[in-house]
């Protein structure tokens, strides 16, 4: 393996602790909201999870836009930055991680969802009348029973984050060492026509996709082969 | 009836575009079957019971404590003494069959002490033992519902509901079940709430009986009682019969016999060699039993008992469904016998009368001590 230079290995390293970050935090967040989503009979909950769904939808520059203002010096994130004397979220690798969790966050609540929902009723009624109470339920029988969900919401979350490009460059400026990650990177080194490194961080998100991608399928064929 | 012996149960309300108003006192031991067509609201009474649906007008009082009142009063499932048995099994299909059985189980051993069920006796009732470290997706029909049940049994219930808990199956696994039903009724002092659109179910199972027909209860009582009331579709059902408690009173192995008192008379029953003083089911159908005036003469028919005409019912235009009571003072068992109008008038027979009871044929269920 050629050594790289640390332009290559800095934005790898920050691409893997960001997306590392993201994905705990959303199978956190996402889980107890694709539970509400799934078994909830409440009257907006098709209007929240279409919010929910819309980073999917909207181009990346125009969430990246929003984002930049809501963690901006006068939005809700310059608030925030402001606890520990900082003025902004804009810019920061921070910013970075709160913007994808929100980008990546319906690639992770859907499967997830659609995990729980395949549930059905019938295994938490038969846990009801076994004595156990919502939140043993919760743990002992719905979470196991949709971890195939969780599983390929995690790596889909995962991916997304890695792929990230759009909304990155908007609120992280592309800053070395602090908000640069490959997809960036990747864009910059095109730009200064440095082909050579460009190509390995691209051919490296090919090889880490396609090793994504399979590995889903394997996981999933294994998960199906277990239950059947 | 003291409060603290019975299931109690009266729920009213819609759900969607079906009307339940259905309510029941029942005793908090045996089998108490809730049959009926399909349909009918027997699911759904059930489920009311162990508090999976919730209808604001019901009251739900089970050996004396309120799982549900008028006036509010509604204990959420997982904190009912209840066990229940589905339509399919539901066995969690990613826990083993032990972890099945135990997920219910109290998990203190303080109440596994004080557990009436434990898990060797179910494990063995039920012939589950060389299953338990299988996943519930290796198990045929069969084994995942006695899996089911004793899942249920080992959450220590105080009353047992089971929805159909044979229908899915298909018949020879049906035959497969059905002694273990018989077992768990026999052995362990567990009331049960036990739906079935199936007579021979009920006839094999059901000590009392609960009557439902478009979401209403239309009759409740002992087994034997509502299948001789002839207000009831019981009595007039084409294959009408009743089922009687028999106790052995004598055998006669020349000839495999066995002779089984049972109120105001005694039968005698071709069957298996069992011990004197045990009892049996014992299923007479309206169609094997005819009604004489004088006592036979010489008669192949070994089954030969005095009664006395309770009341008639014409049934299909020119058939009469007959009750009558054992005994000469009628004051015994009751038994039906369907006959031809014609009979009927030619006989002279009318209700007070007394007559001679043949029975052609009489059935033993498997029951109470043939197996185990």
């Amino acid at each position: 393996m050629p050594s790289f230079p640390p332009e290559i290995w800095v934005p790898i390293r920050l691409t893997i602790e960001l997306a590392t970050i993201t994905t705990l935090s959303l199978l956190i967040v996402a889980t107890p909201l694709a539970w509400w989503l799934a078994r909830s009979r409440a009257w907006f909950k098709e209007a929240a999870a279409a919010i929910v769904s819309l980073p999917m939808v909207l181009p990346p520059t125009v969430l990246g836009f929003y984002l930049l203002i809501a963690l901006g010096p006068d939005g809700p994130g310059g608030a925030i930055a402001g606890l520990w004397g900082a003025r902004t979220l804009a810019f920061t690798f921070t910013g970075l991680v709160i913007g994808s969790i929100i980008s990546s966050m319906p690639f992770v609540v859907q499967p997830i969802r659609n995990a729980f929902a395949a549930i059905g009723d019938r295994p938490l009624e038969v846990a009801a009348t076994l004595r156990a109470s919502p939140r043993r339920a919760f743990w002992t029988v719905a979470l196991p029973l949709a971890s195939p969900g969780l599983l390929t919401g995690a790596v889909l979350g995962f991916a997304h984050t890695v792929g990230e490009f759009g909304v990155i460059l908007m609120i992280g400026g592309n800053i070395p060492g602090r908000t640069r990650v490959m997809s960036t990177a990747i864009f910059d080194f095109v730009e200064t026509m440095r082909w050579r490194e460009a190509n390995i961080l691209a051919g490296g998100m090919v090889a880490f996709a396609f090793a994504v991608i399979l590995s889903m399928i394997l996981l999933e064929k294994r998960f199906a082969r277990a239950r059947a | 009836m003291n409060q603290d012996e019975t299931i109690q149960a009266t729920f009213k309300g819609s759900l969607g575009k079906f009307s339940l108003d259905a309510g029941f006192t029942a005793p908090a031991k045996g089998v108490t079957a809730l049959f009926g067509p399909s349909g009918c609201g027997k699911t759904t009474v059930l489920r009311c019971i162990a508090g999976l649906q919730r209808l604001a007008d019901g009251l739900c009082v089970v050996g004396g404590d309120v799982w549900q009142d008028r006036n509010g009063a509604f204990l959420p499932t997982y904190q009912r003494p209840l066990g229940y048995v589905f339509q399919e099994a539901s066995l969690f299909p990613h826990l083993s069959v032990r972890r099945n059985l135990m997920f219910g189980a109290p998990r203190r051993d303080g109440d596994a002490g004080r557990g009436r069920i434990a898990f060797d006796e179910v494990v063995e009732l039920l012939g589950v033992t060389a299953l338990l470290n299988r996943s519930p997706a290796k198990l045929s029909g069969g084994e995942r519902q006695r899996v089911a049940i004793g899942r249920a049994l080992l959450s220590q219930p105080k009353l047992l509901l089971m929805d159909e808990p044979l229908s899915a199956l298909d018949r020879a696994t049906k035959d497969e079940i059905m002694p273990f039903l018989e077992r768990l009724r026999d052995r362990l002092a567990l009331p049960i709430v036990y739906i079935t659109h199936s007579i021979a179910e009920v006839e094999r199972l059901a000590d009392h009986i609960v009557l439902m027909e478009k979401g209403r209860v239309i009759g409740a009582g002992p087994l034997e009682d509502l299948q001789s009331d002839p207000a009831l579709p019981l009595a007039v059902a084409r294959d009408a019969a009743v089922s009687l408690d028999g106790v052995i009173e004598a055998r006669d192995d020349r000839y495999g016999l066995l002779t089984l008192s049972v109120r105001g008379g005694s039968l005698t029953v071709p069957a298996a060699p069992a011990a004197v003083g045990e009892h049996r089911r014992i299923r007479v159908i309206a169609g094997d039993v005819s009604l004489a005036r004088e006592p036979p003469g010489l008669s192949s028919i070994l089954n030969v008992l005095p009664a006395r005409i309770v009341s008639m019912k014409p049934v299909d235009g020119n058939e009469i469904v007959v009750v009558v009571a054992l005994g000469v003072d009628g004051a015994g068992a009751r038994l039906l016998s369907r006959l031809t109008r014609k009979s009927w008038e030619l006989l002279g027979l009318a209700e007070g009368l007394g007559v001679h009871a043949q029975v052609k044929a009489v059935a033993l269920a498997p029951g109470r001590g043939d197996f185990g």
